[in-house]
């Protein structure tokens, strides 16, 4: 026998199930007025500094079916690339984010202010990024993956960099649409599966 | 402690990503590896809610659908417990939100079509942060048992949905509490997701009778451990990572 460790076990997730937005966004789900409004509408708060971008996407099972059930949750840093609630940070962006497919369609859109690079704690520069965690009926465990920007230097990304194989890097890479606007598919499985993060 | 590197999740405590007799997950679930890393500045923050996010009926879902004006229909309970980490330390005012079906089975949902019908008194959410010690309470019905299309003859066990944020973005989770004696747990193909019997036997919160209240309600413990941060005064850099 050897000394016991006295550390507790995670408690174990379970999905959310269909009717997550009942719990998290109650007023997106038909239930306005227990909560003044639904928690996360938005990152920021109009005056906040930098770009503001709006992301569009779908979550897509492994048939290709886009899911209508999904709710997101967003973290970002603001524009300067410091997390909200570290010194500096802009007050005007809360950095979370909480938005839900659409019942009908699965289309998901993010709107927020384009993230500053931020240093890891080896001193190196992650690439501005969105992190992004994602539950919906049949997602035993909610998700961890990254949303970058195509038109950013991703190159030496120290995450992007550890991807094998590399062109999977893609999947965590929002195309650019228009001025302001990108494209984010998440493919849960199958072909051209995103890379999601045990991180 | 609110800074330093996350100790990485111990996937085998967690449920298996598919199962196949939780048809949905099949099409649901990653089938690459997920790419393990350290936590960075990402994962080690997240949102941080305060007190005046909260009004007075919000951890009180027997009253908050009306706004007091009625008392939802059902068996009155009173769910408690403590947000702990994996040091054993407790996470104070960190968000806990709750969901659940009324005590007939129906969720207040526009894709529920159980026939138990809806309780004009019950919405079925609430929310509250926990105390300096972690501790956190709700009022509320004991939910229904329902049917879900899955297998042949699938029956939800009873159960309250919890969301628990922390203080990390990585340590994000959502569970289910499931009660005391309910022999529809052992038939559940999303409790049985979970390999490990004894992580699933803490899904299950026991009989707290001595947190009951005399003729008013019985009480129910349900303890939440998030991943905690690794206690070190030493962290070196890997060279060339
Ligand atoms: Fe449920």
């Amino acid at each position: 026998m050897v000394q016991p460790l006295e550390t507790l076990t995670e408690t174990a997730s379970q999905t959310a199930g269909p009717y997550v937005h009942i719990g998290c966004i109650p007023s997106f789900a038909g239930l306005p007025g227990v909560y003044p409004e639904d928690l996360g509408l938005s990152p920021f708060s109009e005056g906040a500094a930098g770009e503001v971008v709006t992301i569009t996407g779908a979550v897509l099972d492994g048939m290709g079916a886009p899911l209508r059930d999904a709710m997101i949750e967003s973290w970002q840093a603001d524009a300067a690339g410091r997390y909200p609630g570290t010194p500096g940070a802009d007050p005007l962006v809360s950095g979370f984010c909480r938005f839900a497919a659409d019942k009908d369609t699965g289309e998901f859109t993010l709107r927020t202010i384009r993230p500053g690079a931020v240093t890891g704690h080896d001193g190196r520069a992650m690439a501005p990024h969105v992190s992004l965690w994602i539950v919906a009926r049949g997602i035993n465990i909610g998700l961890h993956t990254r949303l970058y920007f195509e038109d950013a230097d991703n190159a030496s990304d120290p995450l992007l960099s550890r991807i094998d194989p590399p062109a999977r890097a893609q999947t965590l890479i929002a195309q650019r649409t228009a001025p302001g606007a990108y494209r984010f598919d998440i493919r849960l499985q199958g072909a051209g599966e995103t890379v999601f993060l045990d991180i | 402690m609110t800074t330093g590197r996350l100790i990485p999740r111990r996937r085998d405590a967690h449920p298996v990503p598919r199962y196949a007799d939780y048809k949905t997950s099949v099409t649901r679930s990653p089938t690459l590896p997920l790419l393990s890393l350290e936590s960075t500045p990402s994962e080690e923050t997240g949102p941080r809610f305060g007190h005046g996010l909260i009004g007075p009926l919000d951890n009180d879902l027997i009253r908050n659908f009306s706004g007091g004006e009625g008392l939802a229909i059902g068996e009155r309970i009173r769910v408690h417990g403590r947000v702990l980490d994996e040091n054993g330390r407790p996470v104070p005012h960190t968000l806990v939100e709750i969901w659940q079906a009324n005590a007939g089975g129906r969720y207040r949902h526009v894709k529920d079509g159980y026939f138990a019908p809806l309780d004009p008194n019950f919405g079925g959410c609430g929310r509250t942060l926990t105390d300096e010690h972690g501790v956190y309470e709700f009022m509320t019905v004991r939910p229904g048992a329902y049917p879900w299309p899955n297998r042949g003859n699938d029956w939800r066990p009873m159960h309250i949905h919890v969301s628990v944020f922390g203080h990390a973005f990585g340590q994000r989770l959502i569970t289910q509490m499931y009660f005391e004696g309910d022999p529809l747990i052992d038939r559940c193909p999303i409790a049985a997701t979970v390999r490990d019997r004894a992580q699933l036997d803490r899904l299950v919160a026991p009989l707290d009778i001595g947190a009951s209240r005399p003729m008013d309600y019985l009480a129910y413990r349900f303890d939440i451990v998030l991943r905690g941060r690794r206690q070190t005064m030493f962290e070196n850099r890997l060279e060339g990572m």
